[in-house]
């Protein structure tokens, strides 16, 4: 029962950071681009929450955790939201190729992130910001220790709790709003929409870039709560992105789906060490890396049930991947 | 949108061009470049206030400084060109294959598979033998699996081979771990058998590799402008439609086309694990997988072009370690600078592919 509990507390965290990365991507999806600059995306918005933490920690007179969560959230919000405005005019606007360019945006953000990571690491091997960390994780006060189950419902940081309202607002927003419904549209028919008198290119733009910035979020949420507000050189996020990436599909481009489909990746991926314990099954240690693909395989297989089944409200947004140029026909 | 006033024409407008001339296609990259060139200049000034020409100027001999920098720059080159050859025939078919990554690695691992536990058992030639055909095999069957599920069910083919490349990495973490047993990692395969070995030429192992690449840089030229398939490929690229009502059989076109591209990047992993590291790890594709999708792209399937590009980047990369050593930087640099003129290249095609209409006047965008 124990490892349960502790596997749970070990996979809704983990689910958290790539809910955050596919909610943003549903939302630029749902527009009609498919930005593979996840990863570089979660690396700016990260990095930005981490350095403006630690600078405001270490440069404030008297560092006060809520200004210092506010501060990084605006800075992940901004840098993430630049990061998905370079994809939007190169896509958008110059109509260049969206795969190529996100995944350019993805080499780009990682090389940002890590180059002025080294700056503020200076020799280490990490930073901490440790006040921004007790912030951005400190627990529900009273509920959190109401036994098991406030253990388990009640013990995250808030971004925990933000992503779930986030991802119901989301689902209010594609469903029940005139201005959600007008994305869908551009997303489906792009020219149809355009006929219908909505602005594809800012519909485009802001859905982008709004998009970019929720990524970003995962990101910040990675680097100040998960990792215990620690910056270290890694490729550890860019594996993240793509993970947010293969749950896109996995939800099949609804945000609902993407609460217990992210919980169930953090669950899948984290599988490996809670097997033995909870199954009395013996797993050498080279199958690590075997059970931690299961998310992706559990990807391929959904992708691969959706195209055969073919129903109309599983598929992926109709002109996804392609730019629109209105004298095109 | 409610008062339509006779002067509502917009300040600027686009219009497609069709068939831009030579001169001005190398113009308009050429200017990007430059452009890019300038911005990279204004990020190092800032970043860490040295001079950006004597910058260059150390990148510059990052490269060329003599034989050795050169021929590891060639060494690059050919990985990083031979995955761009391999995709190219799949893009020009409009077949997203972000998979590259995970075809070499899977072919890499198949060749280091085959280097341990057959390094004693064969003979040289078979071994070789079995090396290549392994390898070609596995990265086939890597491209395989995603194009047999678009051809039949039209599965998303991107999103696909990109979960494709993670399995691939998975396993690979998987057989290293099993193939290094109680050591701490697994270095260097048959280090005292040397079986599996590429030979020595010209001073260096991966000079085979350098002519394998150059050899096909040619062959993929020549099958993709001068056959009967090269063809079919770029009718069912242009499109499906067309292809059916010519009579081509696209599933067999697409199935085919991905064999090809998966087995040539399997063969990439072979050359890189037998004729460059001797070893294989998550690592061995290196991001080279990704970024030589950008590669292809740009070069809009011609193989030469991929070389000029190809060698552009590995110039910024080499060069760009280059100067981390030299101004105690760090090697991320590379991928701020690549990122930066990739942006700029992409950016540019739309001037090749579109023109601007000012709203007085006839002048035309560059």
């Amino acid at each position: 029962m124990s490892s349960l509990i502790a596997w749970i507390l070990r996979a809704i965290p983990f689910g958290t950071i790539i809910m955050y990365g596919a909610l943003g991507e549903i939302v630029t999806e749902k527009s009609g681009n498919l930005n593979l600059g996840v990863p570089g995306i979660m690396y700016l918005g990260g990095f930005a929450g981490f350095a403006s933490a630690y600078y405001y920690e270490n440069l404030a007179q008297n560092p006060n955790s809520v200004v210092c969560v506010i501060l990084a959230l605006v800075c992940t919000l901004i840098a993430s939201a630049l990061g998905g405005l370079i994809y939007a005019f190169l896509t958008i606007t110059l109509r260049a190729n969206q795969n190529v360019t996100g995944l350019a945006l993805t080499t780009f953000g990682m090389g940002v992130a890590n180059f002025f990571g080294v700056f503020i690491l200076d020799g280490a091997s990490y930073t901490a910001a440790p006040l921004a960390n007790k912030a951005f994780s400190a627990k529900i006060p009273v509920l959190s220790k109401m036994g098991v189950v406030g253990q388990v419902v009640f013990g995250y940081g808030f971004l925990v709790y933000a992503a779930v309202i986030l991802a119901i607002v989301l689902h209010w927003f594609f469903t029940r709003t005139r201005t959600g419904l007008n994305l869908r549209a551009v997303g489906e028919n792009p020219a149809t929409a355009d006929a219908a008198g909505i602005s594809v290119t800012k519909y485009k733009y802001i859905a982008t870039c709004a998009g970019a910035a929720i990524c970003g979020v995962g990101g910040l949420y990675y680097v100040l709560d998960y990792n215990q507000g620690i910056w270290a050189t890694t490729g550890q996020i860019e594996a993240l992105g793509w993970l947010a990436l293969a749950l896109v599909i996995f939800t099949t481009w609804k945000p609902l789906n993407a609460i217990w489909g992210a919980y169930l990746f953090g669950i899948l991926y984290w599988l490996y060490q809670f097997l033995p314990s909870l199954l009395g099954v013996s797993v050498p240690s080279y199958m690590t890396d075997l059970i931690q693909m299961l998310p992706y395989v559990v990807t391929i297989v959904v992708l691969v049930a959706v195209s055969l089944r073919k129903k109309k409200e599983n598929q992926p947004p109709a002109h996804l991947g392609l730019a629109y140029f209105r004298e095109e026909r | 949108m409610s008062s339509q006033k006779t002067n509502s024409e917009p300040l600027v407008r686009i219009a497609k061009r069709e068939g831009a001339t030579f001169p001005q296609k190398v113009l308009v990259r050429a200017v990007a470049i430059l452009l890019a060139l300038v911005v990279d200049a204004i990020f190092i000034y800032f970043v860490t206030g040295l001079n950006p020409i004597s910058v260059y100027g150390v990148m510059w001999n990052g490269t060329f400084m003599n034989t050795t920098r050169f021929s590891w720059a060639m060494r690059d080159l050919s990985s990083l060109l031979c995955i761009a050859i391999a995709l190219a025939p799949a893009f020009k078919m409009r077949f997203w294959n972000i998979g590259a990554e995970g075809q070499v690695l899977i072919g890499g691992l198949v060749t280091a598979l085959i280097m341990v536990y057959f390094g004693t058992s064969l003979p040289a030639p078979a071994l070789f033998a079995a090396m290549v055909l392994g390898s070609m095999l596995a990265g086939g069957l890597w491209g395989l699996v995603p194009a047999w599920f678009k051809s039949r069910w039209n599965t998303n083919e991107t999103l696909f081979t990109l979960m494709m490349n993670y399995v691939a990495t998975s396993i690979v973490a998987c057989m290293t771990n099993i193939m290094r047993g109680q050591a701490s990692s697994l270095g260097t395969l048959n280090k005292g058998t040397k079986a599996g070995w590429m030979p020595v030429v010209a001073g260096q192992r991966y000079t085979i590799n350098i002519i394998i690449v150059i050899v096909l840089t040619f062959a993929m030229y020549a099958y993709l402008r001068y056959s009967k398939q090269g063809y079919e490929i770029s009718v069912v690229g242009e499109s499906e439609n067309t292809a059916r009502y010519a009579g081509i059989n696209v599933r067999r076109v697409t199935i085919r086309t991905m064999l090809i591209s998966g087995a040539l990047c399997g063969l990439c992993g072979f050359m890189i694990v037998s004729g460059r590291d001797q070893t294989i790890s998550t690592t061995t594709a290196g991001g080279n997988g990704f970024t030589a999708i950008i590669v292809a792209w740009l070069a809009k399937f011609n193989t030469f072009y991929m070389a000029l590009i190809s060698f552009l980047l590995i110039f910024l990369q080499r060069g760009a370690s280059e100067i981390a050593s030299a101004y105690s930087l760090n090697e991320y640099a590379a991928d701020i600078i690549t990122g930066i003129i990739l942006f700029f290249i992409l950016g540019s095609e739309f001037f090749i592919n579109y023109r601007l209409i000012w709203r007085h006047g006839k002048k035309e965008g560059k």
